[in-house]
């Protein structure tokens, strides 16, 4: 089954606006991409579209949250953290105001839209505010637990949420905590660490590697801040190697969190399945993901060469 | 006049004297800050504090407060000051200005400082975020209105234009702006730097209902705040043309007390002058 996260995610920010009258939400003109009109159609008293303004709708957010209420800010995450970076860092951050920043279109999402649309910085832009929590749902059962538990959450957080519908990997009843990875498959020999859509071409690749008789762990990080470490490490100390994957730059995301993690706690092999430090292309998603070698052969490989060095 | 608004704007400016005692003090302790456009906003401050703006020092989180955002943060000597003459902060807490303790840092921290609703001092960002509470009074059904000061310099800064027009469009009466306009900023004057132009004509042209006063007439400050609460089509903006450094000789419209800290003379001389 695939689901679009941004369908779920308007389809939960409706059913948190029935059980939450402080859910306020506001968009910067991109309420039908980002599925926020869903919202807008059922509560139009507590939807408010700000226009194509960045910078300002951090701060009205920012505002929102001064006055008691729980914003979810949305914008395509490229545009709301390079012209609101500033804001989230003073207004939202430094302030610790309560303030939920939603970045839509997310990684290989908006395709042909080509570069300027392609975000693959985002997590590490926002990985590196004091006291920001980082999320990136797995898929869109997983979506739809997020947006209540964001909701629940006091403090300051960012949620990736992507166009293109991606596979299901978890159940309804399934756990989601945040700061909580999710183990989707024991294994012994290696441990893939991955978030988004990432973690079901990790399974892909966990299940092929099965038959070269190499038995992988796949960790769903599907929050990237606060890292749960104590997974990391006892995963770690099982499978003594690790590989990380991520639809973002290999720059400052998941893979640099475990990194700079295990550079301290547990030095094992490891290599970084991502985006290289470059622009994407225009193409379609699953183009983009080959360009960018976000594949399920990249994992493979990464698997590979770790598994020699152990 | 009656009697009891002159005696309202009597107290304002005992208040005021006393502040601006304070933030030379302020800034002569830490050896730092900015006194010059501190005093320049004194006035407006005072006024706004005594006279409109409802707040409770012994609940500052009052749910029913009205909110005052001071969007040009490296004035917060100057709120500082007015917070201790309403009770929320100490008198010897001057002495924290800038410390690692304590609970005034060089910019506002809406952590650390009773009274304070918004961390700034990164300019451009306050009046986004009196719009947001604006609203958010508004959906409540609530008469809570939202101040923000902005810095002539800060209209420098793109956020502050999207942010007029967001205020503008839902036509946010429960929001007033004070632009503090004295003309320095700190690399010189504006009309060296950047001009303003014609700002009440920007700032009518946005939407807005613009007030030109001058900033240290405590009885043109007091009818512009009053108007500004009464005009309901649009939200007001007061443009306060002020002095930098005002009330210190040696200060006045100087731009090097931008950012410069008094010495043991100059305090000296300065407490005897507003005495």
């Amino acid at each position: 089954m695939m689901i679009a996260p941004r369908l779920a995610y308007g389809q939960a920010l409706v059913e948190l606006g029935q059980e939450n009258e402080d859910v306020v939400v506001l968009d910067a003109d991109v309420a039908k991409a980002s599925m926020t009109i869903l919202f807008k159609e059922a509560f139009p008293e507590r939807f408010f579209d700000l226009g194509i303004a960045e910078s300002d709708i951090i701060g009205t957010g920012a505002g929102f949250a001064v006055a008691g209420k729980i914003p979810f800010v949305n914008a395509y995450a490229n545009f709301l953290l390079g012209n609101g970076w500033e804001q989230i860092r003073i207004s939202v951050c430094y302030a610790k105001q309560n303030v939920k920043i939603i970045g839509h279109n997310i990684g290989a999402s908006s395709g042909k839209d080509g570069p300027t649309h392609l975000p693959l910085e985002d997590i590490a832009l926002t990985r590196a505010f004091p006291g920001m929590t980082v999320i990136e749902p797995v898929d869109g059962i997983e979506v739809k637990k997020a947006v209540k538990a964001l909701a629940e959450h006091v403090g300051p957080a960012y949620m990736r949420v992507g166009r293109i519908p991606i596979p299901v990997v978890t159940k309804e009843d399934d756990e989601f905590v945040i700061g909580k990875a999710n183990i989707l498959r024991e294994g012994k020999d290696v441990t893939i660490i991955a978030c988004g859509v990432m973690v079901s071409k990790a399974l892909s690749a966990a299940a092929a590697l099965s038959r070269e008789g190499l038995n992988a762990e796949v960790i769903n990080m599907h929050t990237i801040k606060p890292l749960d470490k104590e997974s990391i490490l006892k995963s770690i100390e099982k499978t003594g190697a690790v590989v990380t994957a991520e639809e973002h730059t290999v720059i400052g995301g998941l893979g640099s969190a475990v990194a700079e993690y295990l550079a301290t706690a547990m030095p094992v092999p490891m290599r970084i399945v991502g985006s290289p430090d470059r622009f994407g292309v225009c193409g379609t998603y699953d183009e983009i993901h080959e360009v960018l070698g976000l594949t399920v052969e990249k994992i493979r490989e990464a698997v590979r060469d770790v598994i020699i060095l152990k | 006049m009656s009697q009891s608004r002159r005696q309202t704007l009597q107290d304002a400016k005992v208040v005021a004297q006393k502040m601006r005692k304070s933030i030379l003090r302020m800034t002569h302790q830490a050896q730092g800050g900015h006194p010059g456009g501190c005093l320049s906003a004194t006035d407006l401050l005072a006024v706004l504090y005594r006279c409109f703006l409802r707040v409770d020092p012994k609940n500052p989180k009052w749910t029913e407060r009205d909110y005052f955002f001071l969007s040009k943060g490296h004035a917060v000597p100057a709120q500082y000051a007015v917070l201790i003459e309403m009770g929320f902060l100490a008198g010897e807490e001057i002495y924290d200005f800038r410390q690692r303790e304590g609970r005034l840092p060089a910019y506002p921290s809406c952590e650390l400082t009773p009274g304070i609703d918004m961390a700034s001092g990164s300019l451009g960002q306050g009046l986004s975020v009196a719009n947001g509470t604006a609203l958010a009074a508004r959906l409540n059904g609530s008469e809570q209105r939202a101040y923000v000061m902005l810095g002539d310099g800060e209209l420098h800064e793109g956020q502050v234009w999207e942010a007029m027009m967001t205020a503008a469009h839902y036509k946010l009466n429960n929001v007033c702006a004070i632009v503090d306009y004295n003309k320095l900023q700190l690399d010189g004057s504006l009309d060296e730097i950047k001009t303003l132009g014609d700002l009440r004509a920007k700032w009518a042209a946005f939407g807005w209902h613009t007030i030109e006063i001058d900033g240290h007439d405590f009885e043109q400050i007091y009818e512009a705040f009053t108007e500004a609460k009464d005009f309901k089509e649009a939200p007001s903006v007061i443009i306060a043309h002020t002095v930098k450094g005002k009330g210190v000789s040696f200060m006045e419209d100087e731009v090097g007390w931008h950012c410069a800290a008094p010495s043991d003379e100059q305090l000296e001389v300065a407490l005897k002058e507003l005495s």
